[in-house]
Parts: C-alpha cells; sequence; structure tokens
C-alpha cells in the first residue's frame, strides 16, 4: 500500500515539471516578444535568456528529484 | 535491487530505464573502494583525455589556417573567453582558466555520455556536487578575502527599506546556500532525465506496432540531448560566472 502511495506521490511530482514548462515558455516567449521589437538588442540578451531560463527549470528540476526519491528511495 | 527483479520477470528487450546509471566496477569484484576502477571513472579520464587531445594536440601546430581541430578549440575558447568577461567582468579574467576547464570537463562528458554503449558520468549527483561545491567554495573564498566582510553586503540589500532588509537577507542568505544544491542538480538532473528517456522510448521499440514511431522518437530525442548537452555545460559555466561577479562585487 505505502509503494502504491509512493507511485500516486511520484506521479503527483510530474505535475511540478508542467509548471516549469510554463515558466521556461513565459521566459522564451518574453524573449522573443522584446526582441521582435528591438531586434539590435537582442543578441546582447541571449545570457540573461538562458540564465533566466536555467532558474525556471531548476524548479521543474527539484519535482524530478522528489518523483525519483519517491519511486527508488522511499 | 528493484531493476534486478524487473529483469527476472519479464527479460528479453525490456529493461529497466534507470539501469544505464548504475556503477560497477569494471575489472570484477564487487565492493567499490576510492581507487576501484569503474565505469564512471573510466569515462571520466575518457573526458579529461579528449579535451587534452582537443586544446593541447589540435592546437599544437599553431597554423595561421587552422585545421578543424584547431578551429574548434579556438571557437570554444573565444566562446569562453567572451562569457566571462561579458558576465563577470574584466577583472574576472584570471579565473578564465578555471571555468575554461569546467566548461571543457562538462561539454565533453556530456557529449561522450551520447555515444552508444557509453557512461553518462554528469548524470551522476556525485560527479556534479563536487563541481558544483568547488565553484561554491571558491566564490565564498575569494568574496571574503577580496572584499573581507564588505562580502556579507550581498545579503544586506541597501536599496530596500529598512523594515524589509532583515527579512530579505533571510531569503538572500538561504538563496545563497540552496546555490550549490540546485547548481549540481540541474546539470545531473538534465542530463538524467534525458538519457531515461531514450531509455524509455528505446524499451518501446521491442513492440511491433509502435516500433516504427519509437524509432523517430528516439532520433528526435536524441537530437534534443545533443543540443541539451550543450546548453547544460554553458549553463553551468554562465552561472559560476554570475556568482564570480556577486562574489568581485557583491553590493546590490
Amino acid at each position: 500500500m505505502e509503494g502504491q502511495l509512493a507511485h500516486i506521490g511520484a506521479g503527483l511530482a510530474a505535475i511540478g515539471s508542467g509548471a516549469a514548462a510554463i515558466g521556461v515558455g513565459n521566459v522564451a516567449g518574453n524573449y522573443l516578444a522584446g526582441a521582435l521589437r528591438n531586434p539590435s538588442a537582442a543578441a546582447s540578451q541571449t545570457a540573461t535568456l538562458f540564465i533566466g531560463i536555467a532558474f525556471a527549470e531548476a524548479l521543474g528540476i527539484f519535482s524530478f528529484l522528489v518523483a525519483l526519491l519517491l519511486m527508488f528511495a522511499v | 535491487m528493484a531493476s534486478e527483479a524487473h529483469g527476472a520477470e519479464t527479460g528479453g528487450l525490456v529493461f529497466h530505464p534507470m539501469d544505464q546509471f548504475i556503477v560497477k566496477p569494471l575489472f570484477g569484484g564487487d565492493t567499490i573502494h576510492w581507487y576501484t576502477v569503474t565505469n564512471v571513472t573510466l569515462w571520466m579520464a575518457l573526458s579529461v583525455v579528449a579535451v587534452i587531445g582537443l586544446m593541447v594536440l589540435g592546437t599544437r601546430r599553431r597554423a595561421v589556417v587552422p585545421s578543424r581541430s584547431q578551429s574548434i578549440g579556438e571557437l570554444a575558447y573565444g566562446f569562453v573567453y567572451k562569457m566571462v568577461e561579458d558576465v563577470a567582468g574584466k577583472d574576472a579574467i584570471k579565473f578564465f582558466p578555471y571555468i575554461m576547464t569546467l566548461f571543457m570537463f562538462i561539454v565533453m562528458a556530456n557529449f561522450l555520455g551520447l555515444l552508444p554503449m557509453s557512461f553518462a558520468t554528469t548524470s551522476h549527483f556525485a560527479v556534479t556536487i563536487v563541481l558544483a561545491l568547488m565553484v561554491f567554495l571558491t566564490v565564498t573564498i575569494v568574496g571574503f578575502v577580496k572584499n573581507g566582510a564588505g562580502f556579507l553586503g550581498l545579503f544586506w540589500v541597501s536599496s530596500a527599506p529598512l523594515a524589509l532588509r532583515p527579512v530579505l537577507a533571510l531569503i538572500e542568505i538561504i538563496s545563497y546556500f540552496v546555490r550549490p544544491v540546485s547548481h549540481s542538480i540541474r546539470l545531473a538532473g538534465n542530463i538524467m532525465a534525458g538519457h531515461a528517456v531514450l531509455k524509455v522510448f528505446a524499451g518501446f521499440a521491442a513492440i511491433a506496432v509502435v516500433s516504427p514511431l519509437s524509432v523517430v522518437a528516439i532520433t528526435a530525442m536524441y537530437g534534443l540531448e545533443v543540443l541539451v548537452a550543450f546548453i547544460q555545460a554553458y549553463v553551468f559555466t554562465i552561472l559560476t560566472c554570475v556568482y564570480l561577479k556577486d562574489a568581485l562585487h557583491p553590493s546590490h
């Protein structure tokens, strides 16, 4: 029973990757919107884009980690 | 372990997607000591050899018209140099060798991990946590050596209202100490998730109805993983540069 509950929890933790997807999409979409308005400034902001994506993505990876822990460590 | 039970039940082409991350001693024996040669240490050594091969042997001739390996080496050097200069500032250039080493090692380990039958060393938290802790310690020590107690100004947001500052200081301190965790887990989690997804699709290839779809999916995912392997190395190094900038100029 407990093992099955852990599997349900792992599935629920996978919702976190969807939330991270929203965050990453937000960052990339806003970057593209800004870049199309001012293409000359776009190239100088790619580093910021990747930092933003990395920070948004890290939290999704945390939920993946929680899912892994529930699947294999609990 | 759960994986052996899976293999025994089903056998054949069905395998557990996490089996690829099991650390095995290469020359027999069951116990792993610190000096045991395992598949992790072998592939880490191979990535170091690959970096040396590219950067030392590739640029040995110093031709004016570069060969292919020399131009890749020059490209990587210029790329990282510009990143350090742009993100961390001119006075961070003396840390360029360290950051270049980090980048080349991670990018090589990621790419070698993508070879069929190889082992993705950066998918192990033990590997990336060592890299991230080294960055964390370096940055903290550099911050205190360069600025003395002024480094604590990183946590004291002087532009915020006075009443808010203790709260912000608490948040800043927590976020500072979570840095090595997120720094390492981002790299290992991305690589591990990508390789696990590849293996999941490979498992579907055994079912005749979906196997063409599965082969297409593996090809597409593999292309994405090549991109991710580079981007994660880039993100790791650029975050190192950001942390270094915080250490050199801690004022908010």
